[in-house]
């Protein structure tokens, strides 16, 4: 029994392994205040449970009736509960302060945070890259180990947060103006990205995973980002995760299962639309549905959480490559459930 | 301690201490005598109902979250359903019941008596309180249902008003607003109560800890909840007028509707918790049967929690990016609301010291506040400063704690209170043996469903998640089996107050030897409380109170 309960508790007994320069702080100090909470909690239950015994009522005992006061004792539990405050406090205050202040040099990325997916670009100007774990594929945002990363966020549509465990650190996405945060990992190795800003449907499926890698290895995923793929098929099955259609749209074996339809078997067949009117889902269908998502809503699709519009951020040959992409879907069977 | 005047009560001799015949619950009879009444106990009575009746609603949306987090993927809802049961569980619990369940029932029904008096300042007020408090309840519910809202019940800018929700949450918050002046109905008729109709002798250091209490959280109610009706003007003349306030896409700033929507919900925790504070102090100098330690600085605490509470609302963005210094001194601010709690924690202690403990449902319901209360305060240092609460901001570890403050603080004391109190609103006593094993299944289960959601939150589980890591699968059954054993644990305790009902033994005055004025007329009381108004002394003088067995309670020896 011993032994598989330690097997569970083996990769992280309280906190996840920490990775980046501010864990030393968070860790040590939310462990000293761990220990201030046994030092204040245990008494106060073994004096609950003493005085529930040693006065109670019980044949033969009576207590006294008259209310005590003492003003030493008063005053006592007042000032020591305000300095350990004070000193709470303030440590708080200097780590957060470290993580406020963003250094000189930084290795500088740019996160977009759009429902339900996390985009990432480096300085080159190439896009994060995408890796299946478990059973999804997730965006891989990759950064050298022991530099300063400086995060610049936006939100396409609604609040947002970037959450890494690892490196304790989290900061709001905020739409309608650019968040800054920053860190230094400190360990190589795959960390989990969540979104911890409530977001809508598949909030829970926002996640995305940081890979820390030597500098090296860090050049070549710089060169390999600025890469799209010739074949347009290939190229469109990229775009579909890497704008995150992925996050609404199931398409071929991948991809989530809604909120918007999906694109298998869809191809060349007369859809029904909201509207009451049919459509041929065509070249012009899915390029209008890119561009101005809101003026043909397939049928069902009304009061589906919106798309927001795809015009200014694709390019016409990418357009193109998608086409491709959902052609090839045109017999794929829908999702099993 | 000065002598304290027996009060003047329809029946008055020891040996009538038996049941009354005639009593408020028998004073008229019919659907309207209810529906019509100005009698501040009805009114009371008519709140408890309702308020279990929403904690009921939100309690089965509770235990849908739990059994759905079973497993780490596809659970028994779809997530836009499971989003949707999470926005209603904490609004109803939020709105309908922590806010108006003590002050609304327990203070309604005990605040006139407690003063001594045949009802509050405005009765005529005080119903129409209640009849918004059902409006705003059947506008709430309906808006939820109906649109299927789905965006917490913190209804966060721009989520909230993206198209096809922006209605939804127009009829919600509109709801909130209704509900919210019915709060400040029943604070503002508190206040004046408190202030003019003390009776002679009452000076405001011998007023009961629980009317302290009641008369700072009135305060709040007063003062903070107007700023929920602003925030509602604003969210519609944004999506009316198309005047951009709080959506970027119109150049507002969704932070700001973050600012105003805490500056209500902040003080708005204290009013959950104060109230509950001020029954403990009554409970444990009761059942303790001695005096409050410190009584004074309880009362100052009181206050001074009140106080704070407005200050302190920044503590619910300090990752949403505000500047930095505001973020520091929201911080500091945060740490000065953490002493007056601490301070009430070792006065309930001090006030078992020397005492007679009697271990009763009331009393057991009070200790576990105490024991669950301290967790939930503690919890609160890590989150209160910075740097830790990076880590932990929006984790399960947040949901753990303000469940140890709103549940094992407010709701476990709204059931001391009602134990307590329930054999003076029925003129019933419980199975005093099989209300102590609710309040042990309650406390195991609450612990065992809230303390795996701390590691939860330290190992970086986000909240309001449908589906989640492997990983955390285990800690999440661990909650999960907690919540079906605290769901049993609430049915037993409505189940032992509902079979006292129905064959409970005739309560006495005053079962457990209180010495503040309820328990001074009978049970239940008349109609008009007392025939004129007591003179009293203090509140907390039990020297003279003596257990009497031929009344099997307690009976003041002069």
């Amino acid at each position: 029994m011993n032994f598989v309960l330690a097997d569970k508790v083996a990769p992280y007994a309280w906190f996840p392994e920490g990775a980046s320069s501010f864990a030393p702080q968070v860790d040590n100090l939310f462990t000293a205040i761990l220990w201030i909470c046994i030092l204040f909690f245990v008494p106060i239950v073994i004096l609950m449970g003493y005085f529930m015994w040693a006065f109670r009522e019980r044949p033969g005992y009576r207590g006294s009736p008259e209310a005590l006061h003492n003003t030493p004792l008063e005053i006592t539990w007042t000032v020591i509960p305000t300095a350990i405050a004070v000193w709470v406090f303030w440590e708080g205050a200097m780590g957060y302060l470290d993580m406020a202040r963003i250094p000189k040099g930084t290795v500088d990325v740019n996160v977009t945070a759009m429902k339900w997916k996390w985009a990432f670009k480096y300085e080159n100007g190439g896009e994060n890259g995408f890796e299946k774990i478990g059973k999804t594929e997730l965006p891989v945002l990759v950064l050298p180990v022991d530099r300063d990363v400086k995060l610049i966020m936006r939100s396409d549509d609604v609040l947002h947060s970037f959450y890494v465990p690892a490196f304790r650190a989290k900061r709001d996405v905020v739409p309608g103006r650019y968040n800054y945060m920053w860190f230094r990992p400190t360990k190589l190795g795959t960390f989990d990205i969540f979104c911890t800003e409530y977001c809508g449907d598949n909030h829970s499926q926002m996640i995305a995973k940081v890979k820390v890698v030597t500098e090296a290895e860090y050049q070549q995923a710089l060169a390999k980002a600025i890469e799209e793929p010739e074949d347009p098929l290939e190229r469109g099955k990229l775009l579909y995760k890497r704008l995150g259609c992925s996050t609404c749209h199931y398409a071929g074996e991948d991809g989530a299962n809604g909120p918007g339809p999906s694109y298998n078997g869809s191809w060349g067949k007369q859809v029904s639309l909201e509207n009451g009117q049919e459509v041929a889902f065509d070249e012009n269908y899915v390029r209008e549905s890119i561009l101005n998502p809101a003026a043909k809503a397939r049928k069902g699709y009304g009061s589906a959480s919106p798309m927001n519009s795809y015009a200014g951020r694709v390019k016409d040959e990418q357009i193109d490559a998608l086409i491709t992409f959902i052609k090839s879907l045109e017999s794929a069977p829908p999702k099993a459930k | 301690m000065s002598v304290v005047d027996r009060p003047i009560v329809s029946t008055e001799t020891a040996g009538a201490d038996s049941y009354p015949e005639h009593h408020f619950l028998n004073h008229t009879k019919g659907v309207l005598s209810w529906a019509l009444t100005l009698d501040h106990k009805r009114i009371g009575l008519m709140y408890l109902v309702g308020v279990m009746a929403s904690f009921a609603l939100g309690g089965m949306f509770a235990l849908m979250i739990r059994i759905h987090l079973w497993n780490f993927q596809d659970g028994w809802l779809d997530n836009k359903t499971y989003n949707q049961v999470f926005t209603l569980h904490g609004a109803i619990m939020v709105f309908l019941f922590i806010i108006p369940s003590i002050p609304a029932a327990l203070g309604n029904f005990f605040l006139p008596i407690m003063l001594g008096t045949k009802d509050v300042a405005f009765p005529r007020l005080n119903l129409s309180s209640f009849y918004l408090w059902v409006t705003g309840l059947i506008l709430f519910l309906t808006a939820l249902s109906v649109t299927g809202l789905d965006t917490g019940w913190t209804f966060y800018t721009p989520y909230s008003i993206e198209t096809q929700k922006g209605g939804a949450v127009l009829a919600a918050t509109f709801g909130v607003f209704v509900l919210g002046f019915s709060s400040i109905f029943t604070g503002l008729n508190f206040i004046v109560t408190i202030n003019t109709m003390r009776p002679p002798g009452m000076t405001w250091f011998r007023m009961p800890l629980f009317l302290w209490a009641t008369y700072a959280t009135s305060i709040i109610q007063v003062l903070a909840t107007p700023v929920l009706g602003i925030t509602v003007l604003l969210l519609s003349a944004e999506r009316l007028l198309g005047i951009g306030i709080f959506d970027p896409k119109l150049n507002g700033d969704p932070v700001t509707f973050q600012h105003f929507f805490w500056f209500y919900s902040h003080p708005a925790v204290y009013i959950m918790i104060l109230p509950a504070m001020g029954i403990i102090s009554e409970l444990m100098s009761v059942h303790c049967h001695k005096g409050i330690f410190g009584y004074r600085m309880i009362a100052y605490s009181s206050i001074a929690i009140a106080l704070f509470g407005f200050l302190v609302w920044g503590h619910h963005m300090f990752t949403s990016g505000m500047a930095d210094v505001t973020t520091v001194v929201f911080s500091a601010l945060t740490f000065t609301v953490s002493i007056p709690s601490a301070i009430k924690v070792f006065n309930w202690l001090g006030t078992m010291y020397q005492g007679t403990v009697s271990l009763n449902t009331p009393m057991l319901y009070a200790l576990a506040f105490i024991f669950l209360f301290t967790i939930g305060g503690l919890t609160g240092l890590p989150l209160g400063a910075l740097s830790t609460d990076m880590h932990f901001h929006d984790t399960y570890f947040v949901v753990a704690h303000f469940h140890y403050v709103m549940m094992g603080g407010t709701l476990v004391a709204f059931l001391g209170g009602v134990f307590h109190w329930w054999p003076k609103m029925t003129g019933r006593m419980f199975n005093d043996k099989l209300g102590m094993v609710s309040a042990i299944i309650v406390f195991i289960g609450f612990n065992l469903t809230f303390l795996p959601q701390f590691v939860l939150g330290t190992r970086g589980m986000p909240r309001r998640y449908a589906t989640y890591l492997e990983e955390f699968q285990d800690l999440h059954r661990l909650s999960t089996v907690g919540s079906l054993i605290l769901g049993f644990g609430l049915v037993t305790a409505l189940v032992v107050l509902l079979q006292s009902l129905v064959n409970g033994k005739k309560a006495p005055r005053n079962p457990w030897g209180g010495a503040t004025l309820e328990w001074m007329c009978s049970s239940p009381p008349p109609h008009d409380n007392f025939s004129s108004a007591p003179t009293v002394g203090d509140p907390y003088d039990f020297s003279k109170i003596e257990y009497d067995g031929r009344v099997g309670g307690y009976v003041r020896k002069d």
